[in-house]
């Protein structure tokens, strides 16, 4: 049970980090002109912090008890 | 290949294929080898949420608004990491109490409430609608578009048709038909269809594969390459402020954030998803993986979104194209017949996967929480006599379908065209999220009341009533625009899109804003002014500690029941097969034969037929059955007295547990105490040991001292030979003596030592010890004076030990008194009961100290450093020994310069018991 529960703990704080990728103001960092490797900034930031984010919670949900 | 036929033919054979994985995923479910459980086509049918809003949707609003589609996929992201905390508890609390919807969960939370499910029933009816009419917008949309092929008109342009050639009409009727053949062929135990949501994955993957392919065929084909779309978008006076778009839309970060909060909500509450994530779960485990992978899933469907938008603006400049239709009007444009097809086809998927989940769910939700409920309690419909309830409840939901369709094409029909298809969508999430206070609440806080949760749902749904359905109508001249633009009888406070004056928020945030404060208010404020009811306390406990303890039987049931009833009771609902299964596995889960042996209907049973019943009818429902089948009766006196008898009884357990604990205290001081007694005498005897082995080799040290002198000096003279002989004679003589007296002393200790107890007359044994001591006296010139009693009574005494003990008093007398004048006084006393000898000298007297110490083995008064010892040190003690072993006491009366008077006292006969019990004193 102590593994669930830590595993419960750090979901919550994926899904808090998560709160703050996405939001002011992180997200107006971002929200300039200019592009990554052609792509608006903004878009780059979002899609790749969010494949990030997904990564993370896959590496979390997945381990081993 | 575009023509009307080919289309229909295809889109009529995708259905089939639909229909036939369906129809093997239950064959296979039936046959035990279910093909769904696993965690990927468990993420595929959460993929359920990705609609024809997202298909065509998306792409409208990027088109418009560059990211601001996106919250409605990085909500659920961000809800989904929660999942692992929230779902699972769900997952646990509905399969505990066989919950059959969203419904009959905030109703069975807040104590089975038929009031509670009614109105969530009514809400999400009322709040999908919507959503649904969005669906046939989209499917009937791409179905004429595709129909103009190769022109490229929008179906506003084709003109208003006539009723019966509507094809969102003929749409809906399709679905309808083929949602009641798939969902309603017959009563599924607790809501599986597994061959919906082995259809619903499939679905997915062909939405999906659809996208990602007119995707990648704008981007690489039309375009070259991401990049490309963007530069070409960048050069574009319209589009660039796009590519920041964050900054141009008036309250851009608050519309963000209250559409991730928003769609957060709908992740959990849209009743389709509560569907399949959680009645439709068959594994817990699966979570692990749909974690993870449905959040991908989101995220490869929205790669390709902004490239399409821009893609589309840059196509088509001036607006002639609705950005809604890009995904599909794009390829038909360039002439891919085939890909407009699959992109038709994708549409189809996301359309139908949505209305056959949301409509099973809710005609289930409406018949078992609205029409059930409502019929049952009608006596007059006499329900409870119907062999076979089971025909009744298909036809419910059949119509229930047909009725939720017909309603989302009116709604259609009505206020359809003013809106783009996402703001259709949002209309229907900010419904359902009225669901979120009463059930998170009710999972995670037991304070929250039955009266809470409807006021809190009523309030929030009449905010959102009048904030976004109203405007909605409004908008569609269905209601006159000044209820809009002045408010209501022209008060501008009430003005919907301006609720007391708030403005400078998008429709939605505002909306959002105040039915969440309406809601969340009313469920905390009402069920902190409440106080719940039994049933509500139990379910809540149920609920919200639901891992922390093992389901719990009805305990305090009181009622009469007869099996057979109750087994009808469920042959009506679920079929006699069914229910000869049920009570075949509870029968066999207690070690009967059933129906061999009759199942007493005891309140297990009848707890158990709820649950049951709840899976097919749901848990307000079930409670009503059950309650008009069982007879059940409050609890009377004597049971209230039993049950406060058993908590008697704890009490004095407890009680007596306490008074153990005190006991074994009591008992570990004692051994701790006896533990040091041992320790003192383990002690005693080390020094006892050393003690002795030095005693012994004081005399042995002379006796191999002298003889090494005579071995060494063979011509030592005679005389001297003599005198050194005597030496060794007598330290030979007074280690035998010591040698004698520890045995003595080991054997008295022990136990161990004969005694020949007879009948002794002291005066005879004093006067014995005197006449065998005269000798020595008049050798020292010492004067014995001797008072003996006329008459003593007789002891019983061993009179050799009587003797020993005078003998070494006497000797003790002779050694320490005056030696120029010595006087020895020896009294013997009848004192009644006991008889006395006091022997008495005029030595130098033992000082106070001395006068323990002398009785302690080996140790004698005065400096036995200094002073030559005399005697062994062993004389005292041993007579302590003896006389205590025959019941008397041995004492000295002393002080310095006054002479010592030692005096010892045996009982006299008659008082048998006395020398037993000195025995067990000296041996202890």
């Amino acid at each position: 049970m102590a593994d669930f529960e830590a595993k419960g703990q750090r979901m919550i704080a994926l899904c808090m980090l998560g709160c703050v990728l996405f939001n002011f103001p992180i997200l107006a960092l971002f929200n300039v002109p200019g592009t990554l490797l052609g792509i608006p900034v903004l878009y780059a930031y979002i899609f790749i912090a969010w494949a990030l984010l997904i990564a993370l919670m896959a590496w979390v949900v997945e381990q081993r008890d | 290949m575009l023509q009307g036929w080919v289309v229909v033919c295809t889109s009529f054979a995708y259905l089939g294929l639909l229909f036939a994985i369906a129809y093997y995923a239950d064959r296979r479910a039936d046959l035990g080898r279910s093909i769904i459980a696993n965690p990927y086509i468990y993420a595929l049918s959460l993929a359920v949420y990705a609609t024809a809003w997202t298909f065509y949707g998306s792409v409208g609003r990027a088109a418009s608004d560059g990211v601001g589609f996106l919250p409605i996929y990085i909500g659920p992201t961000l809800m989904i990491a929660l999942w692992w905390v929230v779902m699972r508890k769900v997952l646990r609390i509905s399969k505990e109490n066989r919950i059959t919807s969203l419904a009959d969960f905030i109703a069975s939370r807040y104590g089975k409430s038929a009031l509670l499910g009614g109105l969530v029933t009514v809400i999400a009816v009322i709040g999908i609608v919507p959503y649904i009419s969005l669906q046939l917008k989209a499917v009937s949309n791409s179905f004429t578009i595709v129909l103009q092929y190769p022109a490229i008109v929008m179906p506003a342009k084709v003109g208003a048709v006539p009723i019966f050639e509507d094809t969102a009409l003929w749409v809906a009727l399709i679905l309808a038909l083929f949602t009641i053949l798939f969902g309603t062929r017959h009563l599924y135990s607790a809501e599986h269809h597994e061959g919906m949501v082995a259809a619903i994955a499939f679905e997915s993957l062909v939405k999906l594969l659809a996208f990602i392919a007119v995707g990648v065929f704008v981007t690489f084909g039309i375009y070259d390459g991401f990049g490309d779309v963007f530069s070409r978008a960048a050069t574009d006076q319209e589009l660039r402020p796009l590519l920041t778009p964050l900054e141009g839309v008036a309250g851009g970060y608050a519309s963000w954030v209250w559409l991730t909060v928003l769609s957060m909500l709908a992740i959990m509450f849209l009743p389709r998803q509560f569907q399949v994530a959680v009645i439709e779960n068959t594994d817990e485990k699966h979570l692990n993986k749909a974690i993870w992978l449905f959040p991908l899933y989101m995220l490869a469907i929205n790669v390709f979104v902004l490239p399409i938008a821009f893609g589309g603006r840059l196509h088509f400049p001036g607006g002639i194209v609705d950005a809604d239709t890009f995904v599909l009007t794009l390829p038909m444009a360039e002439r891919q017949e085939l890909l407009a097809l699959l992109v038709f086809i994708g549409g189809l998927s996301a359309a139908t996967g949505m209305v056959i989940v949301e409509t099973i769910a809710l005609s289930t939700m409406v018949c078992n929480d609205l029409v059930m409920p409502v019929l049952l309690r009608m006596q007059s419909l006499r329900l409870n006599e119907r062999p076979d309830l089971t025909g009744l409840l298909l036809g419910i939901r059949r119509w229930a379908i047909a009725l939720i369709l017909l309603l989302g094409y009116l709604y259609f029909r009505l206020a359809g065209e003013a809106y783009a298809l996402v703001s259709i969508g949002l209309i229907s999430f900010a419904a359902v999220a009225q669901f979120a206070p009463a059930a998170l609440g009710g999972i995670f806080w037991k304070g929250g009341t039955r009266r809470g949760a409807f006021w809190g749902l009523l309030a929030g749904f009449a905010v959102w009533f009048y904030t976004l359905l109203l405007p909605a109508l409004a908008r569609s001249q269905w209601l006159p625009i000044g209820f809009l633009e002045q408010g209501p009888f022209g008060i501008a406070l009430l003005k919907p899109l301006q609720l007391f004056g708030l403005s400078g928020l998008d429709q939605i945030t505002h909306a959002m804003l105040w039915s969440l404060i309406a809601n969340l208010g009313a469920y905390v404020v009402v069920s902190l002014a409440g106080t719940q009811s039994a049933e509500e306390h139990r379910q809540a406990n149920l609920f919200v500690d639901v891992f922390r303890r093992a389901p719990v039987g009805a305990r305090f049931w009181r009622g009469t029941a007869s099996a057979p009833d109750l087994h009808n009771l469920l042959v009506r609902f679920v079929g006699a097969a069914a229910a000869d299964d049920a009570f075949a596995e509870y029968a066999r889960a207690r070690g009967l034969r059933w129906p061999q042996a009759q199942l007493p209907a005891d309140a297990e049973l009848v707890h158990y037929v709820e649950r049951q019943l709840a899976g097919a009818i749901g848990s307000s429902s079930a409670r009503i059955m059950v309650a008009a089948t069982v007879k059940e009766e409050a609890l009377t006196l004597d049971e209230a007295r039993e049950i406060l008898d058993e908590a008697r009884q704890v009490v004095m357990y407890s009680h007596m547990v306490e008074q153990k604990s005190k006991e074994l205290e009591a008992a570990t001081t004692e051994l701790r105490a006896a533990n040091e007694q041992l320790k003192e005498l383990d002690r005693m005897k080390d020094d006892f040991v050393s003690t002795v082995s030095h005693e012994l080799r004081t005399p042995l040290t002379s006796i191999r001292a002298f003889a090494e002198i005579l071995l060494a000096n063979p011509d030592v003279d005679l005389p001297e030979r003599k005198k050194f002989i005597g030496i060794i004679a007598k330290e030979t003589e007074r280690l035998t003596r010591l040698i004698n007296q520890i045995l003595d002393l080991a054997k008295l200790e022990s136990g161990s030592a004969e005694w020949h107890v007879t009948r002794v007359d002291m005066r005879e044994v004093v006067g014995d010890a005197l006449s065998g001591m005269s000798q020595v006296f008049t050798e020292r010139g010492i004067a014995v004076e001797s008072r003996l009693a006329a008459s003593v009574a007789p002891v019983s005494a061993d009179v050799d030990r009587v003797i020993q003990v005078l003998l070494n008093l006497l000797s003790n007398a002779v050694k320490f008194c005056d030696p120029a004048n010595g006087r020895i006084e020896v009294v013997l006393a009848d004192l009644g009961g006991e008889v006395r000898v006091d022997v008495r000298d005029n030595g130098a007297g033992i000082d106070e100290k001395d006068q323990q110490i002398i009785f302690e083995k080996f140790r004698q008064a005065g400096d036995t450093l200094t002073n030559k010892p005399q005697g062994t040190g062993l004389g005292l003690p041993i007579s302590r020994q003896i006389v205590e072993h025959l019941g008397g006491r041995l004492w000295v009366e002393s002080r310095p310069g006054g002479g010592a008077r030692f005096s010892f006292t045996l009982p006299a006969l008659g008082q048998e018991a006395a020398p037993a019990q000195a025995r067990v004193a000296a041996a202890t």
